[in-house]
């Protein structure tokens, strides 16, 4: 449970002001300039020293990520800073807050980290959906340009500029090297990598893409030190975290928490309790749609962590966690996120253009159980074929919840198969079996 | 019809604050959508003769994203949630309501040309599911119920 | 260089070099879609996949630069393996996903037998389907008159709108839709605009895009494959020459790195049903007005007594566009045989061969423009003149590091260019130094001054040349190891006969006087349809196709087309070719050569050769260069200061465009194709949506 005297996002609800006066108030912009005249090396060993892992999914290390950046310029190319606020993940809803309630926590965070990473420029890119969100973030930003807080002549003596950009309603976007290329007025399509963006990035310049969470807590880890903030949670998965709880939870929102909290206590604390009680539950997704679920079973000792969740075959992701109960027909849940991944994949290489659409096709034919049990498998195996073959980690994204279903729910599968057998009669539209298919039982 | 005055110089605008004709396409895009409703065959050719692009690059682009409409949108656009956190929370029930409600599906515009119906995922609103985008300000309204439409379409239908 | 283990061979490749790369040097095969060697690097359609020890996933070879593997903890050198369990996995996963939607369309697809998505999936798939569900069907679309589409076929691999927006400069073709439903487009269906599309036949690796007049038509194991030379222009592209039987089927490309890389124009392609139309197949013979057809020794004896008692000088010889040197070497001996100095071709009355090589061909050639950081285009449209040249010159121009001015037509080129001028007034002004880009072609270290038919079609165009000459040498083209002067021919011929000297002799006449009236009684035409023959001399036409010429004639001796003889061509750069004999003349058509010879017989001057071989002897005798096929012989730069000290006389002022009016029917080959009809009528009739 997670003191208050640790929070970072004291406005998340937007009970008080979320402009200028109130961030300052809430403890935003002060001393920053002091932080800033400790010189880059200290902020990005602070940072690393802190803990603080990604928290846009990946969860990579955020100081070292940082220290990819060049030193200095040798070829006189600018480094930039991309903040990722395309939040499109299903069950994801935690950066919509920050940016509306509390943007200065981000603009500030924006500041401290530019310089860290030498970076004079950044852009805010903000899924085209978020209309009130990058309005705030706007305002925001017109009122930090406007106290001089960033700019060119600002009083922290980094010239800085900020801005906010807009998507057009794609999920793809989120990945970083796509969200590149989206701003550079393309299709977001991924990058190959290499080259990384520390390398070649924005117009192929070093850039450094963060995602909004993991850029707004990084002005309380340099003011507040990083043993405070590794001291929340456990190594290697610590500080706060904000989690979505949304599915059938009495009380579905959005909440702020230590890292490491068990998954019951967050459920029954923030999330009001498993709709029905804690037996009702029947799965979750801890972190948003493209990490694989984890039936109830697994969630009695879950702890809401990176390497919890990977102990039980899953992944924290955003921490967006979906709470799914008895009444739910997991299967069809399943198929409704490989239609999402269906529908966003941008179509680039063949195993997600390809294979998540035929993912989908079969996942929905068992949902009816109209598919032959060999099919289990064979799903099976073509997530693995999609998975670590794609330009881009969307693929991946793909495979996992199916196989995450099969991993816990095969016998359902199998059941449902068994019962359509049993129901059809001859004129029900059975599926296609090619004669050599039926060698392969 | 071609793109008003205003349109035409917002693009040019957006090109010069993008450094450059490509960078703006989007922006640009979006501009003539705002101003149309929706980009038109027409207004994409004129869009990409002011940019100096080629229609191909920018067709390219605005078929590439969900919310760029390449036909005719009713007055108001909702967007309803498909994904997981809103049909978990019965999404289906007040997709299937408003279809009747409209007399329309996924894609279509009501006779009228009032409503038009999209689905989308995710937007963003799952603690607030089922949720839906509602209108040119894309307003996010939730939790819906299949029983009380007025969020999407507004009081007295 | 770098070190690399690949499948256990340990191999040094230069640090540039793609994973690709290495692995082919070290003599694996790497099966791929996307992956072009001429166009950028795309890295999506996955089958390229292999395993670098010591990295979780496979990665894409054609991407991964060597430079991006991590040498071992002990510093050995990366280990990279193609055939080890992950690859075969990857490989067969990626292949069974580009077939699941692909329709079984081999038995009707024209691409089967030459298909890169059956011949990998023969090496590198599984054997069996397990894709259920029903396959997504895509719109054809329509592209123009060239290429057929069958979009469901198509696998993505966004090849062709690479190629149409870098090689051909018209990003005209995108990639729209998102996921599984993106297509292949041109923006509302328009016809491509490049005259370089037929390209995309063979760049797209399935059967999506094919040739759209060679459809249903033959299978590629029924093909008889001859190498040959293009004549559609003095390029000189490599090509290869597919017959059943007789029949010319199609015409490819071949690889000539020097001269057209891999690309050919769609004129070359496409003229293949021009080959059989409008043929002149036997003799005719011009009584009462009328052509009749007649025997060989009807037409030689028509002939004959025309030129009893003719004085030399009142007979001449007007060479063709497509006519090859040992035609008109054969006809040159005839001539001085009869006592005629009157010696020329349709396009070469500007150049005078005595001067030197140097100061008719282009002397930079064509892979040297790759070296140019100048070009200067005097009165040539180079995209219809010469499109894969072009090409060329724009490959240049996409690294930024040439920059190009052009004086003469404002045309689309597909590259930017500054606009100088229309006439001579603004290449006098550019000689005076009086332009900008004065001071860029001085300051560049290997300038280009190119010249085309704009400047050498006109009747000045000998006192232009010499501008040109001395414009190049004043501002630094001409020094060691760089000849910056390009004369741009647009006619296969012209180097070929200004080689052998088919010149007016001393006291001749040039092809303008020949045309004049009362200038000649007997007239020799070797395929000339470019030029109004005269109406009162006795023509005799000597060519393939009824065209111009052959209506105009007295009489007509059927000769053969380029697919049907083995002849030399020499390009405009001087390099001399052979073209390949693919096919037969049809009916009593022979070849040239042999008729001049046969003729020669009829008319008491009989010419001492009696095959080709003896006549190739001769030829190399006089032209000793010509027996050096694919090469070009070193020209003496001294040819140039001749040129520019000569002058010649007043310039008209006239602005400098190019005679080329349109790309599609320079030729009587290409005129009597219907597929270069429906061509030209589009480009130039503006119909370009589906509606047609």
């Amino acid at each position: 449970m997670l003191d208050d005297k640790d929070r970072i996002f004291r406005n998340l609800y937007g009970q008080g002001d979320w402009g200028l006066d109130g961030a300052r108030r809430r403890g935003s912009w002060d001393g920053t300039k002091a932080i800033i005249e400790k010189g880059r090396d200290w902020i990005i060993n602070e940072m690393k020293t802190s803990g603080l892992r990604g928290r846009g999914g990946a969860g990579f290390p955020t100081g070292m990520k940082w220290s990819f950046m060049p030193k200095e310029s040798t070829d006189g190319r600018p480094s930039y800073l991309v903040v990722n606020a395309d939040e499109s993940e299903p069950g994801t809803c935690k950066d919509r807050e920050i940016m509306r309630h509390d943007p200065h926590l981000l603009v500030e965070g924006c500041l401290l980290a530019g310089f860290a990473m030498g970076a004079k420029v950044c852009y805010i890119y903000v899924r085209g959906e978020f209309i009130r969100e990058r309005e705030h973030l706007q305002a925001a930003v017109d009122q930090a340009y406007e106290a001089k807080l960033i700019g060119q002549d600002n009083v922290h003596g980094w010239p800085f500029e900020l801005y906010v950009t807009h998507g057009a309603g794609a999920y793809i976007c989120g990945e970083e090297t796509a969200l590149l290329e989206s701003l550079e007025g393309k299709k977001g399509q991924p990058r190959l990598k290499p080259p990384f963006p520390a390398n070649v990035g924005l117009y192929g310049c070093p850039t450094t893409v963060n995602n909004v969470e993991s850029i707004a807590v990084a002005p309380d880890i340099l003011r507040r030190g990083a043993a405070w903030f590794s001291s929340i949670g456990r190594p290697n998965n610590v500080g706060t975290k904000l989690f979505g709880i949304s599915g059938h939870v009495n009380t579905p929102c959005v909440v702020e928490e230590a890292m490491g909290i068990p998954f019951r206590e967050l459920i029954e604390k923030h999330g009001g309790g498993i709709r029905g009680g804690w037996d009702n539950l029947l799965a979750i997704i801890p972190g948003g749609a493209s990490c694989p679920l984890i039936p109830a079973a697994d969630c009695g000792e879950l702890i809401m962590d990176f390497d919890g969740t990977r102990a039980v075959k899953s992944s924290l992701g955003t921490a967006g966690v979906i709470v799914m109960d008895k009444s739910t027909d997991v299967v069809a849940a399943i198929a409704r996120i490989s239609y999402f991944f269906k529908h966003e994949s941008c179509g680039q290489c063949t195993p997600c253009r390809e294979g998540t659409g035929w993912m989908w096709r079969v996942l929905s034919r068992m949902v009816e159980g109209r598919a032959h049990k060999r099919e289990i498998d064979m799903l099976l195996e073509v997530t693995k074929q999609v998975e670590g073959h794609t330009i881009c980690a969307l693929g991946d994204a793909a495979a996992w919840p199916i196989q995450g279903l099969i991993r816990a729910f095969r016998p359902e599968i199998e059941r449902r198969i068994d019962d359509f057998s049993r129901r059809a009669t001859l004129d029900d539209q059975g599926i296609l079996d090619p004669a050599h298919m039926a060698a392969a039982e | 019809m071609t793109l008003s005055p205003q349109t035409t110089q917002a693009i040019r605008n957006a090109a010069d604050s993008h450094g450059g004709a490509k960078a703006a396409m989007l922006e640009a895009l979006k501009l003539v959508q705002a101003a149309e409703g929706y980009v038109s065959d027409a207004h994409l050719a004129e869009a990409a003769a002011k940019l100096g692009v080629s229609t191909a690059e920018i067709d390219s682009l605005a078929t590439f994203y969900s919310h760029i409409f390449r036909s005719p949108v009713g007055e108001t656009v909702i967007l309803l949630c498909d994904g997981l956190s809103c049909y978990l929370c019965g999404g289906d029930a007040v997709r299937d309501a408003v279809m009747q409600k409209l007399g329309i599906g996924f894609g279509e515009t009501t006779p009228d040309g009032k409503f038009t119906l999209i689905n989308v995922c995710c937007i963003g609103g799952c603690d607030v599911a089922p949720a839906a985008l509602v209108g040119p300000d894309r307003k996010l309204v939730g939790p819906l119920s299949a029983d009380d439409l007025t969020q999407l379409i507004g009081g007295g239908r | 260089m770098i070190k690399l283990i690949v499948d256990g061979k340990e191999i040094e490749v230069p640090p540039e070099y793609t994973l690709m790369q290495a692995c082919e040097a070290a003599g694996a095969e790497i099966p791929r879609f996307c992956y072009h060697e001429r166009l950028s690097i795309a890295g999506n359609c996955r089958m390229c996949l292999v395993e670098v020890k010591g990295t979780p996933k496979p990665v894409a070879s054609c991407a991964w630069g060597v430079r991006d593997c991590r040498p071992g903890p002990k510093g050995e050198p990366p280990e990279i393996s193609t055939r080890s369990p992950m690859v075969k996995k990857a490989r067969e996963g990626v292949m069974e996903f580009l077939l699941i939607n692909h329709p079984l369309d081999c038995p009707i697809c024209d691409q089967g037998g030459e298909c890169d998505l059956q011949d990998q999936a023969m090496g590198y798939g599984a054997d069996t389907s397990r894709f259920a569900e029903n396959k997504r069907a895509v719109e054809d679309k329509y592209l123009g008159v060239l290429v057929k589409t069958s979009m469901n076929r198509c696998i993505q691999c966004t090849r062709c709108v690479r190629f149409a927006s870098e090689i051909c400069g018209v990003p005209e073709m995108g990639l729209t839709g998102r996921g599984e439903d993106v297509e292949i487009t041109t923006y509302l269906e328009s016809a491509l605009t490049s005259e370089l599309q037929g390209n995309l036949v063979d760049i797209c690796p399935v059967g999506a895009l094919t040739s759209k007049p060679y459809a249903f038509a033959a299978r590629p194991w029924e093909l008889g494959k001859t190498q040959s030379i293009d004549v559609m222009d003095a390029v000189g592209s490599a090509i290869r020459v597919d017959t059943r039987g007789r029949e010319v089927m199609r015409i490819l490309p071949r690889v000539n790195e020097a001269v057209n890389e891999e690309w050919i124009s769609d004129k070359t392609r496409h003229i293949v049903d021009g080959l059989r139309t409008q043929r002149l197949d036997r003799p005719y013979v011009r009584e009462n007005g009328k052509l009749r057809a007649a025997t060989w020794s009807e037409a030689f004896a028509a002939i004959a007594a025309k030129l009893k008692d003719v004085k030399g000088e009142r007979i001449g010889a007007i060479a063709g566009d497509l006519a090859a040197v040992e035609d008109m070497f054969a006809l040159q001996d005839l001539m001085t045989r009869l006592g005629s100095a009157n010696l020329a071709t349709e396009t070469t009355h500007a150049f005078d061969p005595s001067l030197g090589r140097a100061s008719y061909i282009f002397n930079p050639t064509i892979a040297g423009i790759e070296q140019a950081d100048a070009l200067l285009i005097i009165g040539c449209n180079p995209r219809k003149e010469a499109a894969v040249l072009n090409a060329r010159i724009r490959k240049r121009w996409r690294t930024g590091q040439m920059k190009i001015a052009v004086i003469g037509d404002h045309a689309e080129l597909t590259y930017k260019y500054d606009y100088l001028g229309a006439g001579v007034d603004t290449l006098s002004e550019l000689a005076a130094g009086k332009q900008s880009f004065a001071d860029v072609l001085k300051g560049a270290k290997n300038p280009i001054v190119l010249v085309g038919a704009g400047v050498t079609a006109r009747s000045d165009g000998a006192a232009l040349l010499a501008m040109a000459a001395k414009l190049a040498t004043d501002i630094g083209a001409i020094k060691d190891g760089w000849n910056g002067f390009a004369v741009l021919h647009s006619a296969a011929s012209s180097v070929g006969a200004l080689d052998i000297g088919f010149v007016p002799g001393e006291g001749g006449l040039t092809a303008a006087q020949m045309v004049g009236e009362g200038a000649l009684d007997v007239m020799f035409s070797l395929g000339a349809d470019e030029i109004k023959l005269p109406a009162d001399a006795f023509v005799v036409y000597i060519g393939t196709h009824g065209d111009r010429g052959a209506h105009r004639a007295d009489v007509i001796l059927p000769g053969a087309a380029y697919t049907e003889k083995s002849g030399i061509y020499v390009n405009t750069e001087g390099r001399v070719q052979i073209a390949g004999r693919a096919a037969f003349p049809p009916g009593e058509a022979r070849e040239d050569w042999a008729i001049i010879r046969a003729l020669s017989d009829a008319l008491g001057a009989t010419l001492p050769y009696d095959s080709l071989v003896a006549l190739r002897k001769a030829l190399t005798e006089k032209v000793p260069h010509l027996l050096r096929i694919d090469q070009i012989e070193p020209a003496d730069p001294a040819a140039l200061a001749a040129l520019a000290r000569r002058g010649g006389g007043a310039i008209g002022k006239a602005p400098l465009l190019s005679p080329i009016g349109d790309f599609y029917l320079t030729n009587p080959i290409a005129r009597a194709s219907a597929v270069m009809a429906e061509c030209s009528r589009v480009a130039s009739g503006q119909i370009l949506t589906a509606a047609e």
